[in-house]
């Protein structure tokens, strides 16, 4: 059986000195900042939720000797390094504007009545510079500026609301609430409508299924075994028009 | 850390065989699927079917079932606190509907109570949104598509999946509500991927007898918990979100129905009171117990609280006996271990194969036969990869995709994992993944009805705590669904069940005194506490030196 990040003692390596907050500990090389700093001994409480790089809970800033940059990474992600010097950043106050979904508008003086420090950006670029998602903040914020709302909401989708960089923002902004407001506008009132989501709805509240389903839910195991056994299956490289052979039960 | 020589010299086996396997695929030849007498057999190898791994619970309405160590561990422990010393006259809050637990359940069912015009506090132990909802990628099953799927199919793949072990309501229920649950979704501004025409976008998963797997590029599950979070958000005016604060345990009246929680501020270690009309417990599943030694793929918070909460109040538990370990965990590099390599590769085709470059099993079994037959190819028949630190793996091979959809598709379809491995040096679309099954998902939970209620009053569920509807195996891309269906039903109903109350009677803990007594009686003794709250990965020495961490009540 495979082992768990439970017993990272288990891990043989060489060990390297790290500073967390500047304080020393030793940790072996090849561990995330998150486990490393398990290791050294501290429990999380803040600073850790998914442990897989997507929740944003453990946004960290680092620097290393002799250089002066500010370096960023997710603790959950980022190997440790020799002599680096860190901090997480659990909790940053950030601005978030509440709206009501029925008054949205998908224009960008919609966003700005919410938003007014949108305008504020200098174009710095110290938020893309910041990002560890790599996300192109900057150009999104420029996207919402000039109203491609589309464009804005491919180039945020990769955002996880860690908050770094509204800790650079020359113009005070939480960058990623205004993305946020701005994929959802895009999805509700611009994005292609699935129109064939909302004939299956009609149809299933129409009772259309009703009767397929009670036969189902009444059927003895041994009849379910066989109907599944049995069931028509789309192969891997039909296309989206695709259609069975039996269509009673559609 | 790139593969080092030793396994560069085994991938070259995949390359090997990759062009005949690519052209099986073009031309549908797919490797055989396994008949149920197959799947019968090979699950033998399956962590469930382990019998050391499991004991009988001594106490409570499930005495005698027999489960995971670490889950019965839980239930049989102390609370953690001396219910006589918990001042109940005073509440630090009163509401209608308290929510507990901050995922796609919970949040989903606080925006329905406050639509039944309730007044609503999630209380979540992380950060609202710290969530197993967030890290799943793959998918979200529904039969949006009429012209080839509809809820009769999908009801036959659930069960089918769940090896008709499955409660037929809850089947029912899951299956008719799908449809409306995206609708529901794309209507609040949930950007799942679709054509130009508004279509959306829907693929394989394992089990799947039609192509209605919808997602958001390769973050379905964040795309959804952010949807959902952000409009809870906009109605904060009735939602109010109380962030690590988790409960730990229920709070009854006179008449054993539901009245609030015990709630614990873990950053100044206090515990406090949340009076209210009506429960949903959302808490999630149970990874971080690492049941059998497995890693996982879980969230921090992942522990298993609600179960415990849930059964010393008199809730029974269902389908626990069954834990889901997902097929495709990393377990090369070393760093990434336990985490999840979406089963969307093997929807758009990768396939698994052992050492010698040889395909061993159809990519588009269920989960457990899936996780079993890569199990008995590196336990059983010694066809394992070896890692560089003794463990074993099988190849997951990415670059078929490329082969079958185009340059560039693992790249654009798997932009997560694509950087991910990149920091290791690794190209998913030129080098294929090493992988091993990871403690994925509860399939079992605590015992409710298709409304959401359970045998406790004013108590409802909603989520992966519960169990039932996915019988004893649950298919991808049917727990984003379930969390949302569900949570919408328990949400509505806790929302109505809250306008119709107005005495909650005297607040009491007494049932936790019982089970205190019963454990007791069943000569337990242990100094363990439950709910977890959160895993505890201290290396042993530095434990040792930690004089005073054993004392109950702080969570470490
Ligand atoms: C990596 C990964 C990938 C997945 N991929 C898919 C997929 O592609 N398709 C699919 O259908 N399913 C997938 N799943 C499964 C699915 O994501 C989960 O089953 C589902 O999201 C669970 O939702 P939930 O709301 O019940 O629980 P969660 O989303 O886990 O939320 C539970 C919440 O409760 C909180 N909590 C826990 N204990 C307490 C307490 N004592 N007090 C207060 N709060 C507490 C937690 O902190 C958390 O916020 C995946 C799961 C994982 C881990
Ligand atoms: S855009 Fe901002 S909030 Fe989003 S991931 Fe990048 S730094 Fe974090
Ligand atoms: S940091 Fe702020 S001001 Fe600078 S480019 Fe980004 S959004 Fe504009
Ligand atoms: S813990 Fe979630 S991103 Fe690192």
């Amino acid at each position: 059986m495979s082992t768990t990040e439970s017993t990272p003692a288990k891990i043989k390596a060489k060990l390297v000195p790290i500073y967390i907050m500047g304080k020393r500990y030793e940790v072996p090389e090849s561990l995330t900042i998150m486990k490393a700093m398990e290791h050294a001994g501290y429990k999380f409480i803040r600073g850790c939720g998914c442990r897989g790089g997507i929740c944003g809970a453990c946004g960290t800033v680092y620097r290393l000797p002799g250089d002066y940059h500010i370096r960023v990474g997710l603790a959950c992600q980022t190997v440790v390094q020799e002599n680096m010097y860190l901090t997480q950043i659990p909790f940053f106050p950030a601005n978030r504007a509440v709206y009501e979904m029925e008054e949205v508008a998908p224009e960008v003086s919609y966003v700005q009545k919410n938003y007014p420090e949108l305008f504020r950006c200098v174009a710095c670029n110290a938020c893309t510079k910041v990002c560890p998602m790599d996300v192109p903040v900057l150009d999104y914020i420029s996207a919402i500026k000039q109203g491609d709302f589309k464009k804005a909401t491919e180039l945020s989708f990769d955002c996880i609301q860690c908050g770094l960089c509204a800790t650079r923002c020359m113009g005070e902004m939480a960058q990623y609430h205004i993305a946020q407001m701005v994929r959802r506008i895009y999805g509700m009132k611009m994005a292609p409508y699935p129109e064939h989501c909302k004939e299956m709805v009609e149809g299933i509240k129409g009772g259309k299924y009703d009767g397929f389903l009670a036969e189902l839910k009444s059927a003895s195991v041994d009849e379910l075994k066989k109907l599944y056994t049995e069931r028509e299956q789309e192969s891997h490289m039909a296309d989206e028009k695709w259609e069975p052979q039996e269509k009673q039960y559609l | 850390m790139p593969y080092p020589e030793a396994l560069k010299d085994l991938m070259k086996k995949v390359e090997e065989t990759r062009p005949a396997r690519v052209e099986r695929k073009q031309a549908d030849k797919e490797f055989p699927m396994m008949s149920l007498e197959e799947r019968e057999d090979i699950l033998k190898f399956h962590p469930d079917y382990i019998d050391e791994g499991r004991r009988e619970i001594k106490i409570g309405p499930n005495k005698g079932y027999k489960i995971a160590h670490e889950v019965v561990d839980m239930l049989e422990a102390k609370s953690r606190v001396e219910p006589a010393k918990v001042d109940l006259t005073k509440a630090d809050y009163e509401t209608d509907v308290l929510v507990i637990g901050g995922g796609g359940a919970g949040t989903s069912a606080a925006l329905l109570a406050q639509e039944q015009g309730a007044k609503v506090i999630i209380a979540t132990k992380l950060r609202h949104g710290d969530a197993n909802t967030m890290m799943a990628e793959g998918g979200i099953q529904a039969a949006t598509k009429n012209w080839k799927d509809s809820p009769y199919y999908h009801y036959l793949d659930v069960v089918g999946g769940g090896h008709f072990k499955n409660k037929p309501e809850l089947v029912e229920t899951l299956v008719s509500e799908a449809p409306d649950v995206i609708k529901w979704l794309v209507e609040l501004g949930c950007n799942f991927s679709r054509f130009d025409d508004g279509t959306l976008k829907t693929l394989h998963g394992g089990g799947t007898s039609r192509k209605r797997m919808h997602f958001a590029a390769d973050i379905t599950g964040a795309e959804m918990m952010r949807t959902v979070r952000d409009e809870a958000r906009n109605r904060c005016e009735d939602i109010k979100v109380l962030e690590f604060s988790p409960a730990v345990e229920l709070i009854l009246n006179d008449k054993g129905e539901c009245a609030g929680a015990l709630m614990y501020n873990m950053d100044t270690e206090e515990y406090f009171i949340i009076k209210a009309k009506a429960v949903v417990m959302a808490t999630g599943g149970s990874g971080r117990l690492h049941v059998q030694n497995f890693m996982t793929t879980n969230h921090y918070g992942a522990t298993g609280d609600g179960l415990v909460m849930g059964y010393r109040a008199g809730v029974g538990l269902c389908f626990l006996h069954t834990i889901q370990y997902h097929p495709t965990g990393v377990i090369f590099p070393e760093q990434a271990e336990g985490i999840l390599i979406t089963e969307k590769f093997r929807g758009s085709g990768a396939n698994l194969v052992n050492i010698k470059g040889e395909q061993f099993v159809n990519e588009r079994e269920p989960r457990d036969i899936e996780a079993s037959a890569i199990i008995r190819e590196c336990v059983d028949r010694g066809l394992g990869v070896p890692t560089p630190t003794g463990k074993f793996g099988v190849w997951l091979d990415s670059p078929m995709i490329d082969h079958l959809s185009g340059e560039g598709t693992v790249e654009k379809e798997f932009p997560g994992k694509f950087i991910l491995y990149k920091r290791f040096d690794i190209d998913i679309s030129k080098e294929p993944m090493l992988i091993y099954p990871t403690l994925h998902y509860q399939n079992g939970g605590l015992e409710f009805k298709k409304d959401g209620s359970t045998a406790v009053k004013g108590f409802f569920i909603a989520g992966e705590v519960g169990g039932g509807t996915h019988g004893e195996n649950r298919l991808m891309g049917n727990s984003l669904l379930d969390i949302m269906v569900f949570g919408r039903i328990a949400g509505k109903n806790a929302g109505e069940f809250a306008k119709d109350r107005s005495d909650l009677g005297q607040l009491s803990l007494e049932h936790v005194d019982k089970y205190h007594k019963e454990m007791a009686e069943a000569g337990i003794e242990t100094d363990r506490v439950a709910p977890m709250l959160l895993p505890d990965y201290t290396p042993v020495e530095i434990k040792e030196r930690e004089l005073t961490s054993h004392y109950v009540g702080t969570i470490r």
